[in-house]
């Protein structure tokens, strides 16, 4: 979700067979750089697997250039390696979240399974709560939220959402991240 | 030829037959058109895409650059037409390079249709192929499967019968840039109001031999009204159980002073071993 000059990314902790739950601390948000996110929703083993490609990618990248990755960089690099397995894909679906480094203006994008980029200038959401995060977000965002604004926003958008989804909750972790500081938080939420 | 990984495919076929379902993609489920005018060429789309039922991006662009003087509208599987576009543009740069001549759409309809046809419709890319070269004025559609047709007036994508219904009833021989202009964009506009696959707004790409004006948001006819009433909530509204903060090495100093002590300050020396 993007704020002014800042940008927050959230997610659940639950890991599920279908119904059953099988852990409830499985964070599904990684860091690439100071300021890049990346959100991984849908099959488990491939959040695992796909986080940790794109770990040695990114570290490849930085041996490479001598610099860290920038959040438009890494969208386009985690586009071409999703479609580069378009006949057979990792099944899930990412969202990419950070501050560019040289300008400081929020960027946020989000991916299907096959790569294709949808660039947005308020939110993205993924998962199997899309719709509930669509109606909640649609309705709750509005433009130039502050960090701590944005946090409310986004906290709420998220907490609401999985509460009407019997596959998400258990809790949650929201990053605010801002020019010069990353927030990181664990939110109380619905255990059942 | 980009060469794809298929060491998931049997995994995801054993996934599936197990009933796990397959992740939607994403599709421009999409109005295009494009429109030949005396002295040039018009292509235009909407901006809806959509995963299922869903709007997946309320404004995306479906108006691909090919060369400065040859474009392309897509229709079908988002990605496909995306990364097709942008696969057979970086070919054509390589090959007016070592042909030393401007390209032509013959050649991005040839480059297109063999790519397509090699992957037998697997590729969902639905293209509506324009541009200006030193053979003329050109205007192609390319099917998924390899399939082309050459035509003065075309419409693809879900909208297509929308919109060609405004041609039929509208086109006209010799139509002047401005008449083109507004042929392609109420064909458009009719994909957008009677297509539910499309919405939003109209891209309008102008292409003539002297150059390409393209028209990002050319008619915007569903803006969004301002909310009446902010429904932000006060601060502390949310629980947290635990917050972190991380701060970068080197912006310590926005947080900390370092100073250092005279010798007075510090008191006795350290000793140290020798």
């Amino acid at each position: 979700m993007v704020g002014k000059d800042c940008v927050a990314i959230a997610c659940d902790l639950r890991l599920g067979l279908q119904a059953l739950t099988v852990s409830n601390n499985f964070p599904k948000i990684f860091q690439y750089g100071d300021n890049v996110f990346l959100g991984l929703t849908g099959l488990a083993t491939d959040v695992a697997t796909v986080s940790d490609l794109f770990r040695y990618k990114v570290n490849m990248y930085r041996l490479r250039e001598e610099r860290q990755i920038a959040p438009r960089t890494f969208a386009n690099l985690v586009s071409s390696s999703l479609y580069e397995r378009r006949f057979g894909p990792w099944f899930v679906s990412p969202v990419v979240a950070g501050l560019d480094p040289k300008t400081g203006q929020p960027f946020i994008c989000g991916f299907d399974s096959i790569g294709c980029i949808d660039f947005a200038k308020d939110f993205i959401v993924s998962g199997t709560a899309t719709e509930q995060l669509f109606g909640m977000c649609e309705s709750l965002w509005e433009p130039n939220l502050g960090p701590d604004q944005l946090f409310e926003t986004i906290s709420q958008s998220l907490l609401n959402a999985v509460d009407r989804d019997a596959l998400s909750g258990w809790g949650a972790h929201v990053y605010i991240i801002e020019k010069d500081k990353v927030t990181k938080r664990l939110l109380k939420g619905r255990q059942d | 030829m980009p060469g794809f990984d298929f060491s998931n495919y049997n995994r995801n076929a054993a996934l599936h037959a197990r009933g796990v379902p397959l992740p939607k993609a994403t599709s421009t489920g999409t109005t295009i058109v494009g429109c030949i005018y005396d002295g040039g060429v018009v292509i235009a789309a909407d901006t809806r895409a959509t995963s299922g039922p869903i709007v997946a991006d309320k404004n995306c662009e479906k108006l691909h650059y090919i060369s400065p003087n040859i474009w392309c509208a897509g229709a079908g599987t988002a990605a496909d037409t995306e990364f097709t576009t942008a696969l057979i543009s970086s070919q054509l740069e390589l090959h007016s390079l070592s042909t030393g001549r401007k390209p032509r759409v013959v050649t991005v309809m040839t480059m297109l249709k063999q790519h397509l046809f090699r992957y037998q419709g697997h590729i969902g890319a639905y293209l509506v192929v324009a541009g200006v070269d030193p053979t003329g004025t050109h205007l192609f559609t390319v099917h998924a499967h390899g399939s082309t047709d050459k035509l003065p007036y075309v419409t693809m994508g879900s909208g297509s019968l929308a919109a060609m219904s405004v041609f039929e009833t509208q086109w006209k021989a010799k139509l002047t840039q401005d008449e083109a202009v507004k042929l392609c964009a109420d064909a458009i506009e009719a994909g957008i109001w009677n297509d539910l696959g499309s919405g939003s707004n109209v891209d309008v790409a102008i292409i003539t031999p002297e150059k390409t004006i393209l028209k990002r948001n050319y008619i915007k006819p569903n803006e969004r009204t301002q909310k009446l009433k902010s429904y932000v909530f006060p601060t502390g509204t949310t629980a947290v159980l635990n917050e972190k903060i991380t701060i970068r090495k080197q912006d310590i100093g926005n947080f900390v002073s370092i100073t250092d002590l005279t010798e007075a300050e510090a008191g006795d020396k350290m000793e140290v071993d020798t």
